[in-house]
């Protein structure tokens, strides 16, 4: 698959004296179940302010790959460094802390509760003073205000009602409440996992553009997709290919990145 | 944003021209029209509380119309409080295991159970009340615990664990009571305390024992500390879909146990107030507790597959039940229409519950 990207760039490892420390990098991970090597020796960079694609087949290691980077999964060896420091996650919450804020598949929001909880599921602010210290009373107001603010500013906000359970939502914009939550917290890196796979064409075009949006405010992202097309529309910089039980290669282009067209 | 446009890339796909004409707005939160019952259907099931609501008034209505003067008068009326303050107390601890998506059908047992010991230890090893108390209501939150750790770590059904705690917590009830009853005089004189909540205050004819005062007091509580609080929000999202609520990094497992747990406390305290009650320790009291709690739970619009519901409506759920078993009373009908008339209610509300959840898929 790795044929398949117009431009490229020195092998993964090899970097220059003055050149920008990766955001997010690994190197030789492996990890294996039993007899069966998930990932093989997979190297991984992310570059400061870029989108890095992980493409590659049902079961070719994509999932282990960024399980082991947002730390669902422990890999066997290897080393991964987020600004150039050895990091080791033991589960997702260290992950989080430490500045890398995932959108699932499965989106891990709560239909039952209102866009403005959903937010700050799991990290919720608490009122200042004698109420939150004692009492635990949540900041709902705050809690709204920063929400709304977050949702605007990736103009999201044609919203009426922050209040609005996430159940009345349709994909996308559910897609858009996870993606706006990934973008609010994460301060180092997102990682967005298959973000179009179960859209329609026209949301999926729509949470394409809140991607680069995400970006366009600096923020580097991992995307995970087996979606040729929709990584093409992204203006990728690199893409990393993970081939069956494999190695992820790394590939970097200057320009945007596409599809060269088939002939 | 000019690279947005995408006839000023070159080189595109075959599969990309037809993008050109496509919509290339962000996502939006519009909504689209829908029909008037539609809005219906949204509007109820962001307020679950409205139907039990309705249902109450149109009940008071009814037998205000029907039995007239004497269903109005303000004793009977607070009579009726009285009555469902033990279901009250037992409904909450049900509403935040059903919260979960899971159940627990041995609330009344353990409720039972807190009351043998506080009774045993205070009369009959003639321990300070406050300490046979204490005591009791630590043996309810271990049950709870134990029904939490069974459900949480060992991953068994809620139904089916808590089916068979409601036997084993049963029959220690009886080993440890040796089936007998304490007698109201002896906690009078030995340990009054244990029936505190028996303790009424008369509001010109209207009488409010501490139990029913106890039991609004802890419906507010909950309902604050479920709203207004992140354990709650947690509550809520497990039940809701646990996977999710994992992966947004709630520590789903511990929030199990303690729901459960804390459910037991509530039981605990239920026993305590069972005292007050029937004034004395029985262990064959309470035995209608635990499914008694379930009806209050689904008539008062909260959903057996979790995540949805309030403790005001199980309050409300709870005064419907004694709403319609005081005024069919009072209307002089046959006590098997009670029953059969809650038996209606439960299959109306567990009805609607379904087609409101249709709103969300």
């Amino acid at each position: 698959m790795s044929a398949s990207i117009t431009s490229t760039t020195p092998a993964p490892g090899s970097s220059h004296p003055g050149s920008p420390v990766p955001v997010l990098q690994a190197r030789g991970l492996v990890k294996r179940w039993g007899r069966v090597t998930a990932m093989d020796h997979a190297d991984f960079d992310l570059m400061p302010g870029e989108i890095l694609a992980v493409i590659g087949d049902n079961g070719a290691g994509k999932s282990t790959l960024i399980k082991a980077l947002t730390g669902a999964v422990l890999p066997d060896h290897g080393e991964i460094r987020l600004n150039g420091e050895v990091v080791r996650f033991t589960s997702p919450q260290e992950a989080r802390t430490a500045g890398i804020e995932t959108v699932y598949q499965n989106l891990a929001l709560s239909p039952a509760l209102s866009i403005a909880d959903n937010m700050f599921l799991g990290r919720e602010l608490r009122v200042k003073g004698f109420l939150g210290d004692w009492f635990r009373m949540l900041d709902k107001a705050e809690m709204q205000k920063i929400a709304r603010q977050k949702l605007s500013e990736l103009g999201l906000m044609t919203i009426q009602n922050i209040g609005q359970l996430v159940e009345t939502l349709s994909g996308g914009q559910r897609q858009g409440v996870a993606i706006a939550r990934a973008a609010a917290f994460g301060s180092r890196v997102v990682i967005m996992d298959e973000p179009t796979a179960a859209l329609g064409v026209k949301e999926s075009r729509r949470v394409l553009e809140l991607i680069l949006d995400v970006k366009r405010k600096g923020m580097p992202i991992v995307l995970i997709s087996h979606n040729m097309p929709h990584v093409s529309r992204s203006r990728i910089e690199s893409i990393s290919t993970v081939s069956a039980a494999a190695t992820a290669s790394s590939t970097r282009s200057r320009s945007p990145c596409r599809m060269p067209s088939r002939s | 944003m000019s690279t947005n446009d995408p006839t000023s890339r070159p080189a595109m796909a075959e599969f990309e021209k037809v993008l050109v004409r496509s919509d290339t707005k962000v996502v939006e939160f519009d909504d689209e029209r829908p029909t008037p019952v539609m809005r219906l259907q949204r509007a109820l099931h962001s307020q679950p509380t409205v139907i039990p609501g309705i249902v109450l008034l149109m009940g008071v209505l009814f037998f205000s119309a029907v039995v007239g003067e004497r269903f109005l008068d303000p004793f009977n009326l607070s009579l009726i409080v009285q009555q469902v303050t033990i279901i009250g107390i037992l409904g909450i601890a049900q509403t935040i295991v059903v919260l979960t998506a899971g159940i627990d059908l041995s609330v009344g047992a353990i409720m039972v159970l807190s009351s043998v010991v506080m009774g045993k230890l205070a009369v009959g090893a003639g321990l300070p009340a406050p300490l046979a108390v204490t005591a009791g209501l630590f043996v309810g939150a271990l049950c709870g615990w134990i029904n939490g750790v069974l459900v949480t770590y060992v991953r068994l059904p809620p139904f089916i664990v808590t089916l068979g705690t409601w036997s084993v917590f049963f029959a220690l009830n009886l080993w440890y009571s040796e089936s007998e009853t304490i007698r109201a005089q002896d906690i009078e004189t030995d340990a009054p305390l244990l029936q505190f909540f028996g303790t009424a205050i008369e509001i010109g004819p209207a009488r409010f024992t501490y139990g029913s005062i106890f039991m609004l007091l802890m419906c507010l509580l909950f309902a604050y500390v479920l709203n207004r609080t992140a354990w709650g929000r947690h509550v809520t999202a497990v039940g809701d879909d646990a996977d999710s609520a994992r992966l947004a990094g709630i520590r789903t497992e511990r929030t199990l146990v303690s729901v459960y747990t804390l459910a037991g406390l509530v039981c605990g305290f239920a026993g305590w107030a069972l005292i007050g009650r029937i004034g004395s320790v029985s262990p064959q009291a309470g035995q209608t507790g635990n499914l008694d709690s379930i009806t209050a739970v689904v008539i008062g619009g909260t959903s057996l597959f979790g995540g949805r519901g309030s403790i005001l409506g199980t309050l409300i759920g709870a005064l419907i039940v004694g709403l319609f078993r005081n005024g069919l009373a009072l209307s002089g009908v046959n006590v098997l229409w009670q029953e059969f008339t809650v038996g209606i209610l439960i299959i109306v509300a567990v009805a609607i519950d379904q087609w409101l959840r249709k709103v969300s898929s």
